[in-house]
C-alpha cells in the first residue's frame, strides 16, 4: 500500500519535476512566446522572455505569403485520410485474428509487423518511379495510400490488441443468444471496441501528421503537409524568427492537443503492444 | 471457440491488409534488388545494363561509405544512450508523489509530438544559431565565445536534437512499466534491509529490463532512418551523413539508382538484424 | 422439449484427443451436472452441446433431430458463463432483452418478458443500470435472466458460480434449484466442486480426461462408487483409501472407508493412532490420525464436542458394511 510521504520530500519532488518539465517543454514555450514577437524583439539582445508587445502580425503574415491553409489541409487530408482508410481495412483483418485465431495468425502479425522495419530509405526509388509512371508524384491521393500503407501494421497491432481484451466468452453469448456475424459485429463488437477505435485513430493521426521522410520526397507545392512546409523555411533570409515560430506553432498545436489526449495510448501503439 | 463457418468469413477479411501489405513490400523490395544489379543513371543515359555486384563493392569501397556507418553508429548509439539513462530517471522521479504530477507529465512528453521539421528548424535557428540563437546568449552571458553548433559539434548538435525528441517516448515507455512494479516488491526488500541503491540495482532495474529491451529496439528502427533532421540542419555535411542520408543523395540527388539501390539493400539488412530481436520479444509476448 | 443424445461423439484439437468416442442420454427436465478435476474435458462437453465447438466425429440429436451442424442460435440452448459474458455496454434490460431482440420479438412483448425475468430474479430496481455497476451475485442474475427469457429447450451452465464467495454460491446454489423446479426445464451444470454437484443434481456424470467414469444419482454415487476415482471424487471430505495389510484383511487390494463411517473412541477399537491434527467445525470434528502403517493419515469425523488434541491417542473401528473393496485396477468388487 502506498505509504505516507513526508510534505518536505513532496515539495522536493515537485519542483524538481517541474523545473525538469519545464526545461524540456522550454523550446517548444519559447517557440509559442516568439510567435507572438515582432522579428525585432524576437532577437533581441538580452531575449526577452514575457515583457514585450504581444502582436499577431506573424500569424497574418505566415498565411498571407505563404497560403498556409494550404499545407494545413493537405496535412489533414493525408493524416485523416490514411488513418480512415487504414481502419478500414485494419478493423476486419484485427477482428478476425483476434477472434478466429489459426495456427498462422502469430506468423501473419508478425510479419505485418516487419513490413514496418523496412527502411523507407531501402525502398525510395522504387516508390518514386512508380509514382512517377502512375503520375501520382505530388498528388494527395499517392501520399495517402503510402502514408496508409506505412501505418497500417500498427494500426492491425493497435486493435488486435485491443480486440483480444474483449472476453471471448461475451461474443460467444452473443452467439448463443441467436445473433449472426452481422449483428455480432454491428451490436456487440463494434460498441465494445470503439475506445480502442477511437484511440488507435488518435494515434495514427498523430504519426501521419508528422511523417517526414515521405511528405518530403515525394510531394512538391502541390501536395504537399505541413512537414515540407516548415521545411521550406529552412534557408534564412533575413530577420525571419518571429514568423517562423508562428508557423511552427501553427504545425504543431494540432497534434500536441490530440496527442496529449492520447498519451497511454501512445506506449501501447509504438510498442506494438508489448508495453501497456 | 471457431468454426468452419466463421474460419471462412475470416480468411477473406484479412485479404486485403494482407494483400496490400504483401504488395507494397514485395514490388519495391524486388525493383530495389532488380536495380541494385544494374547501372541505372536516369539522367545520364538511364539504364547501362546488368553490373552484377558491382554496385555493392562500389557502395562499399566508396570513401563516403565508413563515414557514414561512424556517423549513424555514434548518433543512434548517443541518442540511446542519452534518452535510456535519462528515461529511467525521470520515469523513476515521474513516479514520485508530487504535485500536479498530470501536468508535468504532459510537458515532459511534449516534444514528441513535434514534427521532425519543426523542431529541427526550431534548435537550429533559435536555439543553435551563433549569432541570435539562445545559446548563444547564454554562451556570451557567462563571457564564453558562442559555439558554431552545426559546423563545429555538427553531431553533437544532431544527437542532442534528436534525444530531445525521442526521450519523452523511453520516459513514458519506461514510467508505465515502473508504474506497474509492484510496490511490496520493494517493501519486502526494504523488510530485507536492502538500502536505496541496492533496491534500486535489484528489483527496479531488473524490472524494466523488457522494458528498456524494447525502447532500445525500437528507438533503433526509428533513429537508423532518421531523416528530416539531417535534411532541414546540415543536409549531410559536417559529417553528419548518415547511411540513410547517404542513399538518399546516391539516388535523389545525384541520381545514381544502382548505386543507391545497393546501399539501400544493405540498410534493409541492417534494419532486418535489428528488427529480429525486437520480433521475437513482440512474440513471446503474444503467447502471454 | 429437452431431450439430448450424444452418439459416439468425439473431440479432437489437432493432434490431441481429448474426448475419446462417448454416448450421453440427457432426458428432459433433468438437471444433470458434469464434475470432474479441471481439464477433464466438462467444459469442452458443454460447448460442443452448446455448438460453440464442432464435434470432430459423431452426432448430438436435441429431441431426436439431429443438431450435430446446425449453428449455436438454432439449437434452442441457453448458455450462463463463468464469466457471465454481459454486454459491458448495454443496461441490464437490453441485455435480457438481446437473445429476444435477436429473434425478431416485437417489443411490447420483449418490455413484458424482461420485466416478468426481473422479477423472478430481484432484478427489477437495477434494469436500467450497466453491469459494471452491479454486484458479483446480481450480475449472475442477469445472466441467468438473459436464458430464461429465450425459454430455451435446455439450459447450459459453464461453472457459474465458482466467481462468487462463498456465502453467495451456497444462495444461488438454491437459487438454481428452485429454477429448476419451477422451469422443469433440462439443464445441464458443469462444476469441479462435488459439493455443487451433489446438492444440485438428478443425475450427476463424472468425467476423467474426457472419460465418464460413472453416471448416477448423487446417492448412488455416493453409496456404490464404481472406482476409486470417483470414490475419492464424491463425497466430503474425502473417503480413506487403505492398503496392505488393512485390504488383505477383507480379501483384496484397496479398501475404502469414508470419514462418516468409522467410530472412533479413545478407549478401545479396531486400529489405532495419534491425532496429527483437529478441525473442530462445532457441528463436526474432523480428525486427521496416523494409523502405523498407513503412509497418508486417515480423516474420521467425530461429533462437535469431541474433545481430542495433537498428539492424543483413538481408536478407530470402520462400520463393516460401508467398506468399498476395490481390485488392483481400481474397479469395485460387489
Amino acid at each position: 500500500m502506498a505509504r505516507k510521504i513526508t510534505t518536505r520530500r513532496k515539495t522536493l519532488n515537485t519542483l524538481f519535476a517541474w523545473g525538469i518539465g519545464l526545461l524540456i517543454f522550454f523550446p517548444i514555450l519559447w517557440t509559442i512566446l516568439t510567435s507572438f514577437k515582432t522579428e525585432a524583439q524576437a532577437i533581441a539582445d538580452p531575449p526577452v522572455f514575457l515583457f514585450f508587445d504581444w502582436t499577431l502580425e506573424n500569424y497574418a503574415i505566415v498565411q498571407e505569403r505563404s497560403d498556409y491553409m494550404r499545407f494545413l489541409w493537405n496535412s489533414v487530408i493525408l493524416a485523416g485520410g490514411s488513418t480512415v482508410i487504414g481502419i478500414a481495412i485494419g478493423v476486419p483483418a484485427a477482428w478476425s485474428m483476434a477472434f478466429v485465431p489459426s495456427k498462422r495468425t502469430k506468423d501473419i502479425l508478425m510479419w505485418m509487423l516487419s513490413t514496418k522495419m523496412l527502411p523507407a530509405v531501402g525502398v525510395l526509388y522504387p516508390i518514386y518511379l512508380l509514382f512517377i509512371k502512375l503520375g501520382l508524384l505530388d498528388t494527395r491521393l499517392g501520399l495517402t495510400i503510402v502514408l496508409m500503407l506505412i501505418n497500417l501494421p500498427i494500426i492491425i497491432w493497435m486493435l488486435y490488441t485491443y480486440f483480444k481484451e474483449i472476453p471471448g466468452e461475451i461474443l460467444e453469448a452473443a452467439r448463443m443468444d441467436g445473433a449472426g456475424l452481422k449483428e455480432e459485429i454491428l451490436y456487440i463488437l463494434t460498441p465494445m471496441a470503439i475506445p480502442g477505435i477511437a484511440s488507435t485513430l488518435l494515434l495514427n493521426i498523430i504519426l501521419a501528421w508528422n511523417e517526414a521522410f515521405w511528405t518530403l520526397n515525394l510531394t512538391a507545392a502541390k501536395a504537399a503537409p505541413l512537414t515540407a512546409f516548415i521545411a521550406s523555411y529552412s534557408s534564412p533570409e533575413g530577420l525571419f524568427y518571429a514568423k517562423l515560430s508562428a508557423a511552427s506553432t501553427m504545425a504543431i498545436a494540432p497534434i500536441l492537443i490530440l496527442g496529449w489526449f492520447s498519451q497511454k495510448q501512445l506506449v501501447r501503439g509504438l510498442t506494438f503492444g508489448a508495453v501497456k | 471457440m471457431a468454426t468452419q463457418h466463421s474460419r471462412s468469413a475470416a480468411r477473406i477479411m484479412m485479404a486485403p491488409a494482407v494483400i496490400l501489405l504483401l504488395g507494397w513490400m514485395l514490388v519495391p523490395l524486388t525493383m530495389t534488388l532488380y536495380f541494385s544489379f544494374k547501372k541505372y543513371l536516369p539522367l545520364r543515359g538511364g539504364d547501362l545494363g546488368w553490373v552484377g555486384f558491382d554496385n555493392y563493392v562500389r557502395f562499399v569501397s566508396s570513401s563516403a561509405f565508413w563515414p557514414s556507418i561512424q556517423t549513424t553508429l555514434i548518433i543512434v548509439g548517443g541518442v540511446l544512450l542519452i534518452t535510456v539513462v535519462l528515461g529511467v530517471l525521470l520515469s523513476m522521479l515521474l513516479d514520485q508523489p508530487m504535485w500536479g504530477q498530470g501536468v508535468v507529465r504532459i510537458l515532459v512528453i511534449a516534444p514528441f509530438f513535434v514534427m521532425p521539421t519543426v523542431s529541427a528548424l526550431v534548435w537550429k535557428n533559435m536555439f543553435m544559431d551563433p549569432v541570435n540563437g539562445l545559446l548563444a546568449y547564454l554562451w556570451k552571458f557567462f563571457g564564453a565565445q558562442p559555439v558554431e553548433w552545426l559546423s563545429d559539434a555538427s553531431i553533437f548538435s544532431i544527437v542532442l536534437i534528436v534525444s530531445w525528441q525521442w526521450l519523452p517516448f523511453a520516459t513514458l515507455i519506461l514510467l508505465t512499466a515502473i508504474q506497474s512494479l509492484d510496490s511490496e516488491q520493494l517493501e519486502a526488500a526494504e523488510m530485507d534491509g536492502a538500502p536505496p541503491l541496492s533496491r534500486f540495482g535489484h528489483i527496479v532495474l531488473p524490472h524494466l529490463s523488457r522494458a528498456i529491451t524494447i525502447v532500445v529496439l525500437i528507438q533503433t528502427i526509428f533513429l537508423l532512418a532518421i531523416f528530416a533532421e539531417i535534411f532541414v540542419t546540415t543536409q549531410g555535411s559536417f559529417g553528419t551523413k548518415t547511411l540513410t542520408y547517404l542513399i538518399f543523395q546516391r539516388v535523389l540527388e545525384s541520381q545514381n539508382v544502382g548505386l543507391g539501390s545497393a546501399g539501400g539493400v544493405y540498410a534493409i539488412i541492417l534494419a532486418n538484424i535489428v528488427a529480429i530481436f525486437l520480433m521475437r520479444i513482440v512474440g513471446k509476448n503474444l503467447d502471454a | 422439449m429437452g431431450q439430448i443424445t450424444l452418439n459416439q461423439i468425439t473431440k479432437s484439437f489437432g493432434e490431441v484427443q481429448v474426448i475419446p468416442p462417448l454416448d450421453l442420454q440427457i432426458e428432459d427436465g433433468e438437471f444433470v451436472v458434469f464434475v470432474g478435476p479441471s481439464g477433464c474435458g466438462k467444459s469442452t462437453l458443454l460447448r460442443l452441446i452448446a455448438g460453440l465447438e464442432d464435434v470432430t466425429t459423431g452426432e448430438i440429436l436435441i429431441d431426436g433431430n439431429e443438431a450435430t451442424r446446425v449453428p449455436p442460435a438454432k439449437r434452442g440452448l441457453a448458455m450462463v458463463f463463468q464469466s457471465y459474458a454481459l454486454y459491458p455496454h448495454m443496461s441490464v434490460r437490453k441485455n435480457i432483452a438481446f437473445p429476444l431482440r435477436m429473434a425478431g420479438i416485437d417489443k411490447e412483448t420483449q418490455k413484458a418478458k424482461v420485466e416478468a425475468a426481473a422479477k423472478v430474479l430481484n432484478l427489477t430496481d437495477y434494469l436500467e443500470r450497466k453491469p459494471g455497476q452491479l454486484s458479483g451475485g446480481q450480475r449472475q442474475r442477469v445472466a441467468i435472466g438473459r436464458a430464461i427469457v429465450r425459454e430455451p429447450a435446455a439450459f447450459l451452465f459453464d461453472e457459474p458460480l465458482s466467481n462468487l464467495d462463498a456465502a453467495l454460491r451456497v444462495n444461488m446454489r438454491l437459487e438454481i434449484s428452485e429454477l429448476h423446479n419451477s422451469l422443469e426445464t433440462t439443464m445441464i451444470y458443469v462444476t469441479h466442486d462435488q459439493v455443487e454437484a451433489m446438492t444440485m443434481a438428478d443425475k450427476i456424470v463424472v468425467l476423467r480426461a474426457g472419460v465418464i467414469e460413472q453416471v448416477g444419482t448423487p446417492l448412488e454415487l455416493y453409496h456404490t462408487p464404481r472406482n476409486t476415482f470417483v470414490a475419492g471424487f464424491i463425497g466430503s471430505p474425502k473417503m480413506n483409501f487403505l492398503t496392505g495389510a488393512f485390504a488383505e484383511e477383507y480379501g483384496t487390494d484397496t479398501i475404502g472407508i469414508r470419514p462418516e463411517h468409522l467410530d472412533v473412541s479413545q478407549s478401545e477399537g479396531k486400529w489405532s493412532g495419534v491425532v496429527s491434527v483437529s478441525e473442530h467445525l462445532g457441528s463436526d470434528t474432523f480428525l486427521h490420525v496416523d494409523v502405523n502403517g498407513l503412509p497418508d493419515p486417515v480423516t474420521v469425523r467425530a461429533t462437535g464436542e469431541f474433545g481430542v488434541r495433537h498428539g492424543d491417542t483413538v481408536h478407530l473401528t470402520p462400520d463393516t458394511s460401508k467398506i468399498h473393496r476395490f481390485d488392483k485396477q481400481g474397479l469395485r468388487i460387489a
